[in-house]
């Protein structure tokens, strides 16, 4: 707040900010100037494809039509059900694995910070790397295979689930705890009767969202040969069959809004 | 006053008594993870020789190896690039955009194109969108750029629609009962309540496509990406691990960056207020943070 003088009577100008944030907003906002800059500055464009773009993508809609549905049965019926079940069963499997490293991540439940922070590092470290790359370590150990597909869609949602777990165990109304431990509980009482009421509601919503999520996730994982309609898809591309590229897309689409509205409706029914 | 008998009458014999809904589902679920497991092909055999296998494979994943950095940098940078410029062009679409979506401001006929453009966005994984751009504007980093900026409309618009609609219209109408054009209300009544949600969900998308810039190389759309999986192909196993450190540390860079452009401009704190308490920023984390 400075103090002018303005016709001779010193009047306040009343600012929201102190200096110190203003200083603070203004490096965050050059930053993100600089940063946009030197990346158009640097970015590698080639002139000669993004002036070909326009002909390319009236290539690309004219070769995709008409969409081959008569390959459906054949071909991707069955890599389609595989996606799914990859995505189910890794969100299941991650779930379970979740579970016990939540727990540990929580400082109410497990007051040892060391543990809490080797649980946080398991955690982060699943979430930073992606499923896609799960699914490359999984297809180098396991080889190409819906095996690898589920394993990377578990690992990849560890830290997810987890993480979200750990925070609602954080969240918890301490008082139906205490009234147990009060009774003499023991610690399985404690948390089948205290915690998990109070969790079940955000752990099956977690789920599902995850599920929702591991859905499209396991559509991408076969471009690496981790099984799904990603391989299909991967042929196909690599074959310039972009009439069954079409499909495999429409396919996809139909999938993942299915299971939008099926995890609508079931957060509607049950939660 | 009620009598104690009745009302131990009223109440179940026994308090803790469970629902049959949720064996039933248990036991569907159990029956499904069979059948599934069996069409997956999923067999102890192939998980013990997979277990040798991964014990070769990770002695050959160690030492990382690093002797290619320029290459490592080259590819980081592209990433780096691709994440900025699509999160950029992304948030300035996805605002008129999500903006347009929202039911409260807007008339249906208005709403109903926006919110399918944001379906349409959000339906397909980077990946797959990044194919199409491969083959529309050729392999590099523009694929990348453009593949990521759409999957930045699905998800900002999609949310900053949310943030819209859940604002308390009485700043609206006040600002409107002055007589104030249509741009006014946006700026006055409108965005300063959605503005810390919005930066919220900003920072996150930038954090998101930092991640995803490091894999769309994968189907050739620029990044770290293609060097990875070329690697990958060719059992470079050491060079596969000094890509993934490197990739790691820079998404958990990002992280902390995000984390302190929150803290900036939702917790109105200082660059001195950061450095000093690196343990309260934690707890302005996104809660969506994926």
């Amino acid at each position: 707040m400075a103090t002018v003088a303005h016709n001779g009577v010193s009047e306040r100008i009343w600012r929201r900010f102190t200096a110190a944030q203003r200083l603070s907003r203004f490096v965050v906002y050059l930053v993100i100037v600089a940063a946009i800059v030197l990346s158009i500055q640097t970015i590698e464009v080639i002139p000669e494809f993004l002036a070909d773009a326009p002909e390319q993508v009236a290539d690309l809609f004219a070769r995709m039509w008409p969409v081959d549905f008569p390959y459906y049965p054949g071909g991707v019926h069955d890599a389609l059900m595989e996606t799914i079940h990859i995505a189910t069963l890794g969100t299941l499997l991650s779930m379970v694995l979740a579970l016990p490293v939540g727990v540990l991540a929580a400082r109410n439940l497990v007051p040892f910070a060391a543990v809490n922070l080797a649980a946080k590092l398991v955690l982060v470290s699943s979430r930073s790397v992606n499923s896609l790359v799960w699914a490359l370590l999984f297809v180098a150990i396991f080889g190409p295979g819906a095996l690898a597909g589920t394993l990377a869609i578990a690992f990849r949602s560890i830290g997810f689930v987890g993480k979200l777990f750990g925070e609602a165990l954080e969240e918890a109304h301490p008082g139906p705890i205490e009234a147990l431990t009060a009774a003499g509980a023991p610690w399985t009482s404690r948390m089948t009767f205290g915690y998990w009421p109070q969790v079940k509601p955000a752990f099956w919503s977690i789920a599902l969202f995850r599920w929702d999520i591991n859905v499209r996730e396991s559509a991408v994982l076969g471009l690496v040969g981790a099984g799904g309609i990603g391989m299909v898809l991967d042929s196909a591309l690599n074959l310039f069959q972009w009439n069954r590229v079409a499909l495999i897309l429409v396919a996809i689409l139909a999938v993942v809004i299915l299971a939008e509205v099926a995890v609508t409706q079931v957060r509607r029914r049950i939660l | 006053m009620t009598d104690p008998a009745t009302v131990a009458k009223t109440l179940p014999s026994d308090p803790f008594r469970r629902d049959v809904w949720p064996r039933v589902a248990a036991g569907v679920l159990v029956l499904y993870v069979l059948y599934a497991c069996s069409r997956l092909d999923v067999s102890w055999e192939r998980v013990q020789t997979g277990l040798e296998n991964a014990e070769r494979f990770f002695s050959r994943l160690f030492p990382p190896n690093f002797q290619r950095w320029d290459l490592l940098v080259k590819g980081l940078q592209e990433s780096l690039e691709i994440a900025v410029l699509a999160s950029t062009l992304g948030i300035l679409l996805a605002l008129p955009i999500g903006l347009c979506a929202a039911r409260n401001l807007m008339p249906p006929w208005v709403t109903w194109p926006a919110r399918l453009i944001v379906v349409m966005a959000r339906s397909f994984h980077p990946v797959i969108v990044a194919i199409v751009f491969v083959k529309a504007v050729g392999f590099g980093a523009l694929a990348g750029t453009l593949a990521l900026t759409v999957a930045s409309i699905g998800f900002i618009g999609k949310l900053f629609t949310e943030a819209i609609e859940e604002i308390s219209l009485k700043q609206v109408e006040a600002v409107r009962a002055t007589g104030a054009p249509f741009a006014s209300v946006l700026a006055y009544g409108v965005l300063p309540q959605v503005f810390s949600r919005f930066i919220g969900f900003a920072t996150y998308q930038l954090d998101s496509n930092l991640r995803n810039s490091t894999m769309v190389g994968i189907v050739g759309a620029g990044g770290i990406g293609g060097t990875l999986f070329a690697a990958f192909q060719r059992f470079d196993y050491d060079f596969v691990c000094a890509i993934l450190i490197a990739v790691i540390t820079l998404i958990m860079i990002g992280e902390v960056l995000a984390t302190a452009v929150r803290a900036i401009f939702i917790e109105n704190a200082t660059l001195a207020d950061l450095l000093r308490r690196g343990d309260k920023m934690r707890r302005v984390r996104h809660s969506e943070d994926d």
